[in-house]
C-alpha cells in the first residue's frame, strides 16, 4: 500500500422514496480507482450503477457512505471531476468551438487562451473544421466526442462516464472506443466508465468492476491484463473470450435472480 | 448463357411507391407547389361559394352580405376614417395588455418551472383562475379599474396570463435534467445554470408560447371592447351588431382574422431569425 488511491468510494448506500416505499438502489458499494487508470463498471439495467456515477459526480448525495478523491470526501460537484452523459447534452444554441469553452467557464484563463484550448481539444477528438458547427448538423457520435472534448478541457483528473456510447449504432460505437482510449492515453487521466456491453467493458478497462443486481455492490472485480495500445483486433484473441465469458456468466447469474425477483413473479 | 436472374417483363426496380408520388400516403411529403396551392384554392373556393350564395339570391342579405358589399364597406371605413384609427385602438390595447400579462408570465413562469416550492405556491390559485370565464369578470373589471383602457387592459391580462404563465412553466421543465447537470460539474452555480443554461435552452419553447398567446389576445379584445368602448374593431363590430349591419361585422371579423395572422407570421419568421440553431435540429 505504498501509493494512495485517486478514487474511493467507500461503503455507499442509497435509497429512493417512491410511492409504494422506499426503494433500496445501492448497498454498500466499496470501489478503489488507482491514478491513471481505466475502471469500468459493468451490470444489469437498474443495478444503480448510474446512481453510483452520479454520486461519484457530486449530482446525487448518497444515503450514506463517503467518495473520496485523492483523499479529500467529495462534497458536490466539482471541476476534479468531468462527466459525459449518455444523453446528448450539447448546448445547442453554440457552435462546437463555444461549447468547448463554456467549460472554461470558472478558469482562470484569457479569452485568447480559451480560444486555443478548446481548438486543441476539438482537433484531438477529430472535429477540426467543425468549430463553427452547431450540434444540430452534428451526427450522435460527433455530438459525443464534442461532449469528450468539453469534458477534457479543463483538465479533470477523473472522467466519468455514463454509457457515453449507449446510444449509437454498434459500428460508431466501436470507432468511438478506439477514439476514447487514444484520447485517455494523451491525457493520462482516471476514467470511471459505467456500461452493460461487456465487450466495450474489457476493451476500454485496466478493471471490471461487476456490479449484483439491485440493490447494487460490486459483485466482483476483474483485472484486464491485455497489453496496450489495443486495437478492434483485440477482441478477437482467446484471452479476450476467457474474460468475456467470465463476466457474461456473472452478469447471467445476476439477471437471472432479477428474473426470478418476487415483483416479476407477480407480473407474470 | 447467363447466371443472371431474368426480368419480368413490366416489373421496374424501383417500388411501386416511390415511382409515382400520391397524394395521400400517410405522413408521406407532397409536392411544395401542390401543397402550397391546396391551401389558395380551398379559400377560394369558400370565396367562390359565399358569392354564388349571396348573388344566386340563396340567403338574405341579412344573414350574409355579398363580397361586394363588405368591399363597399372596407372602402366606407377607409374614406371615413374609421378603420385605421380602430386598428391603432385596439392594436394598442392588444400589445400593451399582452405586454403586461408577458412581463409578469415570464419571471413567475420560469419560478414555478424550476423551483417546485413556487409551484406549490401558485399552481393551484392559477387553476382556479384560469378556469374562471374572463366574459364574466367584464362587470367587476369596470367596478375595479372604470370604463378606461385600464379595464381593457385588464380584461386582455387576466385572459392571458393565467394560461401563458403555465405555459412557460412547462417551457423551462422541458430543458432536459441532463443539461443542467452539465452545468453542475463544470463549477457553475445554480443562478449560473439558470441564468447560462436553462434560460437560453427554454427561450424557443417561451418564444412558441408567445406567438400561441399573442393570438389569444384578438378573442378577448371582443370581450374587452364588449363594453363601455369608443373605438376598436371589436367595438365596431358589436355596435354592428345593433343595427344588423352584417356587412360591417364581417368586415371586422375579417380584419381582425388578417392582423392575426400577421402578428402569427412575424412572429414565425423572427423565430426562424432568433433561433437558427434549432432548424437544424429538427
Amino acid at each position: 500500500m505504498d501509493i494512495q488511491p485517486k478514487l474511493v468510494a467507500q461503503g455507499i448506500s442509497h435509497v429512493f422514496e417512491t410511492g409504494k416505499g422506499d426503494l433500496l438502489v445501492l448497498d454498500r458499494l466499496y470501489l478503489e480507482v488507482k491514478e491513471g487508470e481505466f475502471a469500468t463498471i459493468v451490470g444489469t439495467s437498474g443495478c444503480g450503477k448510474s446512481t453510483f456515477l452520479h454520486i461519484v459526480a457530486g449530482l446525487t448525495n448518497p444515503s450514506a457512505g463517503d467518495v473520496f478523491i485523492d483523499g479529500q470526501k467529495i462534497q458536490g460537484p466539482g471541476r476534479d471531476r468531468g462527466m459525459v452523459f449518455q444523453s446528448y447534452t450539447l448546448f445547442p444554441w453554440m457552435s462546437v468551438q463555444k461549447n468547448v469553452e463554456f467549460a472554461l467557464k470558472k478558469s482562470p484563463v484569457g479569452a485568447r487562451e480559451k480560444q486555443e484550448l478548446a481548438a486543441y481539444y476539438i482537433d484531438m477528438v477529430g472535429l477540426r473544421g467543425f468549430e463553427d458547427s452547431f450540434p444540430g448538423q452534428l451526427s450522435g457520435g460527433m455530438k459525443q466526442r464534442v461532449a469528450i472534448a468539453r469534458a477534457l478541457v479543463y483538465h479533470p483528473s477523473v472522467l466519468l462516464m455514463d454509457e457515453p456510447f449507449g446510444a449509437l449504432d454498434a459500428q460508431t460505437r466501436g470507432l468511438m472506443q478506439e477514439l476514447l482510449l487514444d484520447v485517455w492515453e494523451k491525457n493520462k487521466c482516471t476514467v470511471l466508465f459505467v456500461t452493460h456491453d461487456v465487450d466495450e467493458a474489457i476493451f476500454m478497462s485496466d478493471h471490471v468492476y461487476i456490479m449484483t443486481t439491485r440493490p447494487g455492490a460490486v459483485k466482483r472485480e476483474l483485472e484486464i491484463p491485455l497489453p496496450r495500445p489495443r486495437s478492434y483486433e483485440v477482441v478477437m484473441t482467446p484471452e479476450f473470450t476467457t474474460l468475456k465469458r467470465e463476466i457474461v456468466d456473472a452478469i447471467r447469474e445476476e439477471t437471472l435472480k432479477t428474473m426470478n425477483a418476487p415483483t416479476v413473479k407477480e407480473l407474470a | 448463357m447467363s447466371s443472371e436472374v431474368p426480368q419480368a417483363a413490366g416489373v421496374s426496380d424501383v417500388p411501386p411507391n416511390i415511382r409515382k408520388q400520391r397524394l395521400l400516403v400517410l405522413r408521406e411529403d407532397i409536392a411544395q407547389p401542390v401543397y402550397t396551392l391546396s391551401g389558395i384554392v380551398f379559400i377560394a373556393i369558400l370565396l367562390v361559394g359565399w358569392a354564388g350564395l349571396t348573388y344566386g339570391g340563396f340567403v338574405s342579405p341579412l344573414f350574409l352580405p355579398t363580397p361586394t358589399a363588405v368591399v363597399a364597406e372596407a372602402f366606407r371605413q377607409i374614406s371615413k376614417g374609421i378603420l385605421f384609427p380602430d386598428m391603432w385602438a385596439s392594436v394598442y390595447r392588444i400589445m400593451l395588455g399582452w405586454l403586461i400579462a408577458t412581463l409578469f408570465a415570464v419571471p413567475i413562469g420560469i419560478l414555478m418551472g424550476n423551483f417546485r416550492f413556487f409551484e406549490g405556491l401558485w399552481e393551484p390559485f392559477i387553476d382556479l383562475v384560469r378556469y374562471m370565464p374572463v366574459v364574466a369578470l367584464v362587470p367587476l373589471t369596470i367596478l375595479w379599474v372604470g370604463i378606461g383602457d385600464e379595464q381593457k387592459f385588464l380584461i386582455l391580462f387576466i385572459g392571458v396570463f393565467f394560461q401563458e404563465v403555465l405555459m412557460i412553466m412547462n417551457n423551462v421543465k422541458d430543458v432536459p435534467m441532463d443539461l443542467l447537470r452539465i452545468g453542475y460539474t463544470l463549477g457553475l452555480s445554480q443562478w449560473e445554470v439558470l441564468w447560462h443554461i436553462v434560460l437560453p435552452a427554454s427561450m424557443p419553447g417561451i418564444w412558441d408560447t408567445f406567438r400561441i398567446t399573442v393570438g389569444w389576445t384578438w378573442t378577448y379584445l371582443v370581450v374587452a371592447e364588449l363594453v363601455a368602448a369608443r373605438n376598436g374593431l371589436g367595438r365596431r363590430i358589436m355596435e354592428a351588431q345593433r343595427y344588423l349591419a352584417t356587412e360591417t361585422i364581417i368586415f371586422g371579423i375579417l380584419v381582425i382574422g388578417l392582423l392575426g395572422l400577421i402578428t402569427d407570421l412575424s412572429f414565425k419568421l423572427l423565430y426562424n431569425h432568433f433561433f437558427k440553431w434549432m432548424k437544424e435540429n429538427r
